[in-house]
């Protein structure tokens, strides 16, 4: 892996009718997409007992210099004899001295890195995936709800955006937990709260001693909230349970399927549309997305 | 016209000789006799008997090996610091030139299902990128189909020439070389065979004759349509998917199937460093789709195989213009339940909805 290109996306052969391929000019890795680039772990945060950030250079300073992404853009994170897990670069784009990965704690790779310390050895294979459409976006209101882990996705597109407030209308954030010690990036939120372009809420499941903020699950918490979908995106990430109900909340307040985003997974090899494993019909999440509308989701088959 | 030879049949060792000058390895077809009398694919060596049978498993591994090497890291501890760990990379594709010989249309049409997601993509493979283009394909032609054969529905047929350099058909005890693709123009033109244009007349009749043997194909063009609406449809897959074990055999038999995991083994420490592998896999095994959450889209049997068949006749029909399936017959004859994807594809564009 070394410099970034920008690329046009199969022009050997012609592209599918239904054509998701949204995003198809993406800053992408040159040279073998499966080789990694070597880097250091320069930071690791706790964030919660099971959410760990990690900051990472990449040891070729000529290719850390280079590295170019957009946000939404997911990295393959390797620890090499364990092996490699999809995070998306959570880190702002303009922010050029390292590269951040939130990482939750669920099998054998990410208890791995969960075991890494500063200095340590990973590998990255980034960026990966389309990227949040932000350029069209411009103009409109953006409403933002994450929860758990979704927030790391979201912090990357959210924190660029703030970097071009002029050009937006006003962006909320919707930040859901299930209690104050799992939320991810608590030194950052009281910035958050008192970020005056910035209109943030945040719940948890259940009351909580000396919590004053919100209390309930996301999507009735939404409901409450109740942000006027007109010349409004909403753009939601988090566990799969979360997007089905904030889904139904956002289409219940009048939000059209094409002003919804969100992020889907699905496991993950070699995160080149190769493999063959993280399809829905015929689009692959590793190429054709993390990155969808919820129009684009309903014209595929359902089979998440 | 393309450049024909004539090659007796014990002028055959003589021929791969030539070929191994060429080629780090040329693949034949040769019998194993382990419980069941089967053909396989196998370098040749001087002496080693050559059928000229239909292969129980396609030569697919001579462009996917079943595992390989994508990369070696090393690391090294600095012994002055020894928190302090270099690792070190490298990515040389393990790639020999190969020639196969006698492999069937369908087998050869398989390298161009698997050429379009590897070479074509958004991302190409340099590992098979570089197997791909030291490779000669040298395939037989077939004289009639077999009741699991049914190459003729999806674009094939039993002189198809596409993804050959070499079409050769058998003639008495001869074989007739035919070069289709520039590489096998070269080749031909380079070795010492006698000239076959005269045979060529005898060739054609033996093809057609072939061809007309075969039962008329049904017309698959609405299948990637029709499967795509059947997706809601649970009965229906149900229904096909009933005896289906799980076993993966029609998946690892197919020369069209190219799903692979990739997996590390070895901490990298020691002289050989270790190794990240990557491995064929199979998506009719619950693990494949399995999150670390425990979050599986295709827990049960049936998506599935809807997902099998949908892939060959449906989606990737979708995204490059034709069928993932070459009709070779071999997840057929050797489903363990005698699943049968045809039945499948017919059900299929039979159902009403
Ligand atoms: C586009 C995308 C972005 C993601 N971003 C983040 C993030 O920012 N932070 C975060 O904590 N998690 C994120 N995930 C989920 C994360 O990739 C999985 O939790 C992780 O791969 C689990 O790996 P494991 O080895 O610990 O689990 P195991 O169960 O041991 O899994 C073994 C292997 O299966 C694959 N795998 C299993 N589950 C998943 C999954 N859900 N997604 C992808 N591959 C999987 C991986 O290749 C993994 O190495 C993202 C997933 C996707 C698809
Ligand atoms: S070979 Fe037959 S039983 Fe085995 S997975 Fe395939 S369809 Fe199922
Ligand atoms: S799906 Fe079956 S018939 Fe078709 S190419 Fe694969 S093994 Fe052959
Ligand atoms: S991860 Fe391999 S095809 Fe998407």
């Amino acid at each position: 892996m070394a410099t970034k290109k920008t690329k046009n996306a199969r022009a050997a052969e012609p592209l599918p009718k239904n054509a998701v391929r949204n995003c198809s000019d993406r800053p992408m890795p040159s040279g073998n997409p499966y080789k990694p680039a070597v880097a250091t772990v320069t930071e690791v945060i706790h964030e919660t007992a099971a959410i760990k950030t990690l900051r990472v250079v990449l040891d070729d300073p000529a290719v850390m210099a280079a590295f170019h992404y957009e946000p939404g853009q997911v990295g393959q994170l390797s620890v090499f004899g364990v092996g490699e897990s999809t995070f998306v670069i959570n880190s702002p784009p303009s922010q050029k001295k390292y590269l951040q990965f939130s990482v939750m704690q669920a099998g054998e790779v990410t208890a791995a890195i969960h075991r890494l310390t500063t200095g340590d050895k990973v590998g990255v294979r980034a960026p990966l995936g389309n990227f949040f459409p932000w350029r069209d976006w411009r103009g409109k209101n953006i409403f933002f709800v994450g929860g758990g882990i979704g927030i790391a996705p979201l912090r990357v597109i959210m924190l660029h955006l703030l970097e071009r407030m002029a050009d937006y209308g006003k962006i909320s954030l919707l930040y859901g937990a299930r209690s104050p010690r799992d939320m991810a990036y608590s030194y950052e939120i009281e910035g958050w709260l008192h970020n005056h372009d910035l209109d943030c809420t945040l719940c948890i499941d259940a009351p909580f001693e000396g919590w004053r903020h919100k209390v309930g699950l996301i999507p009735n918490v939404l409901l409450n909230l109740a942000p006027d979908p007109t010349n409004c995106i909403a753009v939601l990430c988090g566990p799969p349970i979360m997007i089905k109900f904030t889904l139904q909340a956002l289409e219940k307040l009048g939000f059209l399927p094409e002003n919804i985003v969100t992020t889907l997974e699905k496991r993950m090899k070699c995160g080149i549309g190769i493999c063959g494993r993280c399809n829905i019909g015929g689009r692959y999440i590793c190429i054709d997305g993390p990155v969808f509308t919820l129009k684009q989701l309903q014209a595929l088959p359902q089979e998440l | 016209m393309s450049t024909i030879r004539i090659l007796a049949s014990d002028g055959l060792p003589a021929f791969l000789s030539f070929l191994s000058q060429k080629h780090q390895r040329v693949l034949v077809p040769v019998v194993k006799s382990a419980n069941k009398r089967s053909v396989i694919f196998e370098p040749w060596r001087a002496g080693m008997p050559v059928v000229l049978e239909k292969a129980t498993v396609p030569p697919k591994e001579a462009v996917l090996p079943q595992c390989e090497t994508l990369l070696t890291y090393k690391k090294s501890k600095n012994q002055e610091d020894l928190g302090d760990i270099t690792v070190s990379l490298d990515d040389t594709p393990e790639a020999l030139s190969t020639a196969i010989f006698a492999c069937r249309p369908c087998d050869a049409r398989g390298f161009r299902v698997l050429d379009r997601p590897f070479l074509n993509g958004l991302f190409p493979d340099p590992y098979y990128k570089a197997r791909r283009e030291s490779l000669t394909v040298f395939t037989i032609t077939c004289s009639s189909g077999c009741n699991t054969c049914f190459c003729h529905w999806v674009g094939g047929g039993p002189s198809s020439p596409e993804g050959s350099d070499v079409l050769m058909t058998k003639i008495e005890e001869a074989l007739m070389l035919q070069a289709i693709s520039p590489a096998g123009e070269a080749l031909l033109k380079d070795c010492d065979l006698p000239d076959g244009r005269d045979i060529f007349p005898r060739a054609e009749a033996a093809r057609k004759a072939a061809w007309a043997s075969l039962a008329p194909a049904p017309d698959l063009k609405q299948a990637p349509q029709k499967i795509a609406a059947l997706f809601g449809n649970d009965d229906f897959w149900q229904s096909q998917t009933s005896g289906c074990l799980s076993c993966g055999a029609c998946t690892y038999l197919c020369p069209a199937c190219y799903c692979f995991n990739i997996t590390d083994e070895g901490d990298g420490f020691g002289v050989h460093g270790g190794r990240r592998l990557r491995s064929w896999d199979n998506c009719m095994s619950s693990l494949f789709t399995h999150e670390a959450s425990g979050h599986n889209p295709r827990m049960l049997k049936t998506p599935r195989m809807r997902n099998r068949v949908s892939h060959k006749f449906s989606t990737y029909p979708e995204n490059w213009g034709t069928f993932s399936c070459n009709g070779c017959g071999r997840c057929i004859s050797n489903c363990p339940v005698s699943l049968d994807i045809r039945a499948i594809v017919l059900a299929a564009l039979d159902n009403a909805g």
